[in-house]
């Protein structure tokens, strides 16, 4: 569904990817984790045209995106939660979910997705009205969810869902991401610090180290490799 | 002051203030979108009154009698989109080449593209102030008393009446105008959203310099001479217009004009009228000391 080969990412003369592949197989949940700046907000916002590979392909649903600008990667149902959420603070929660759906032409049949993401998050229509800035972070992270599922995405890029969020949202978040997976059939790229929460969840996973994918293998037996045990998973 | 003067005052500062307002927004949405001050956004209002000028002898004629207002409304619309294009125009070729660069290297060329325009108009209509054509009669209304209302200060009232209902409803329920606020929240957010930021800059610089040409043909309507430098008085003072409401804040930009309008009125029509132009910038240092968010900014809280 989504192919990297070997993409490599420059800030200035900084480096910050150096020739990385991974796959991600539709249906399937695929995480990406690594510690603070090994590359992974990177990998996303070059995937989804915020940032120009200067070397690689990028393949989605057999289509070269790289180099791409943003507005038109979304258009073709590739959509990115960002890391730090970036809601729309002083629009309100319905204005935000609106803007997810900026692209659809089938602008009369929004209220399906309303219905399904307001049951999801039920905290988000008990909101609607709100002004997305003064929600709680978990609420803003589940505001950004839903305003990417706003596009109608086949496959969705979500940065550390769970940064800076209560631990009881952290859970909800990811019975959601999962969900999303599941019941709705989108295919999930997930980058997480939190390498437990996101190997529990994965079916597949790669490890991000200074701008390389040093290993990748089934989420089950990264759990169990040794070294990502020790570096990852806190022993 | 008697009551009587004191609403004279009133409703001469509040039509001066008016079209202060109109330049303001354009200031305004441009900083919202781009955080960057267009130095040349009043030399827009400039080329908007000599739109006026140019159009006025070649449109009115065919608008005799009774048909008069819709001559006038075809004046200004017509100034209105001739501006939006101008803008456009210098956004794409000055501003935008230069995006990804500091604020200050677009700030400066801001500063070149507004001298090439007053000097380029002096090359192209002469340096000399040119009378204005009468577009509408300029006479007081009857039945108002003691009070001196004149046909131009209702045409102004009007038109930027009009004009900041067309803006609100562009803004809130137009999908380009939900755009801007996006772009202006959060522009990388935006681009996920599928939104061309681009387009939406175009779209405002349009928007903001219709405003403004609407502005230059009002001020033509009170102020019956017009040269290429004029738009750089205005253009300063709707620029503290701005920053009194509250840079990037579209309401606060119109109250802003309107404040400043009042109170320029109000000491030019006191003992210390020599310091009326003075007055914009006592308000300009005051309101950076005290309030530099504007009176109705407030501080931008980062949520974690
Ligand atoms: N805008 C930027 N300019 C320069 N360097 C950057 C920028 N953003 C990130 N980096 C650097 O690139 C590397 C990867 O960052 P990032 O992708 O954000 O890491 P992660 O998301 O894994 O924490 C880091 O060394 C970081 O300092
Ligand atoms: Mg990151």
């Amino acid at each position: 569904m989504l192919e990297l080969r070997n993409v490599t990412v420059n800030y200035g003369s900084i480096v910050a990817l150096q020739d990385v592949s991974l796959k991600v197989e539709k249906g399937a949940i695929v995480t990406l984790i690594g510690a603070n700046g090994a590359g992974k907000s990177t990998t996303l916002r070059t995937i989804s045209g915020l940032l120009k590979p200067v070397q690689g392909s990028i393949l989605y649903e057999g289509k070269e995106i790289g180099g791409l600008p943003a507005h038109q990667i979304v258009a073709l149902r590739l959509s990115h939660v960002p890391e730090g959420r970036m809601i729309f603070a002083n629009l309100s929660v319905r204005e935000n979910l609106l803007m997810g759906a900026y692209l659809r032409k089938d602008r009369t049949k929004l209220q399906h997705e309303f219905d399904y993401i307001f049951a999801m998050f039920p905290r988000l229509q008990e909101r609607s009205r709100q002004i997305a800035g003064t929600l709680s972070g978990g609420e803003q992270q589940m505001l950004a969810i839903g305003r990417a599922l706003m596009s109608k995405p086949r496959c969705l890029m979500l940065d550390e869902p769970s940064l800076g969020i209560a631990p009881i949202l952290v859970k909800t978040i990811f019975e959601k991401i999962r969900e999303i997976n599941q019941s709705l059939g989108i295919t999930v790229l997930l980058v997480e610090q939190n390498a437990n929460l996101a190997l529990e969840v994965s079916n597949y996973g790669y490890v991000l180290e200074t701008g390389r994918i040093i290993l990748h293998d089934r989420s089950e037996a990264l759990r169990a490799n040794e070294k990502v045990k020790s570096a990852y998973l806190g022993g | 002051m008697s009551q009587i003067e004191f609403l004279q005052q009133l409703i001469n500062g509040l039509s001066l203030g008016a079209f202060y307002a109109l330049i303001a927004l354009g200031y305004t949405m441009v900083y919202g979108i781009l955080r960057f001050i267009n130095f040349a956004h009043g030399d827009v209002f400039m080329l908007g009154a000599f739109g006026g000028y140019y159009l006025t002898p070649r449109i009115m004629p065919h608008f005799a009698g009774n048909l008069a207002p819709v001559g006038v409304v075809v004046v200004l619309l017509l100034t209105m989109i001739l501006c939006a294009l101008i803008g456009m125009v210098i956004e794409r070729l000055a501003y935008r080449p230069l995006r990804s660069r500091p604020k200050l290297t677009v700030l400066i060329t801001a500063i070149g593209v507004s001298l090439l325009l007053e000097y380029g108009g002096q090359f192209v209509f002469g340096a000399d102030p040119k009378p204005y054509p009468e577009l509408i009669t300029d006479r007081a209304l009857e039945n108002t008393g003691a009070l001196t209302i004149t046909t131009t200060q209702v045409a102004a009232f009007v038109v930027t009446f009009l004009l900041l209902i067309a803006l609100t409803l562009i803004v809130k329920r137009t999908k380009l105008g939900m755009a801007m606020r996006a772009v202006s929240n959060n522009a990388t957010a935006a681009s996920l959203m599928g939104i061309n930021i681009d387009t939406v800059v175009s779209f405002t610089f349009g928007l903001g310099s219709a405003l403004a040409g609407a502005a230059g043909i009002l001020y033509a309507l009170s102020y019956p001479s017009i040269d290429p430098l004029m738009g750089l008085l205005p253009g300063v003072k709707a620029f503290v217009a701005a920053v009194l409401g509250g840079i990037g804040n579209i309401p606060g930009a119109a109250v802003g004009g309107l404040i400043l309008g009042v109170v320029e009125t109000f000491v030019g029509g006191s003992a210390f009228s020599t310091y009326r132009d003075a007055i914009a910038f006592a308000l300009l240092i005051g309101i950076l000391l005290f309030r530099p968010a504007g009176i109705f900014g407030k501080a931008q809280v980062e949520k974690v």
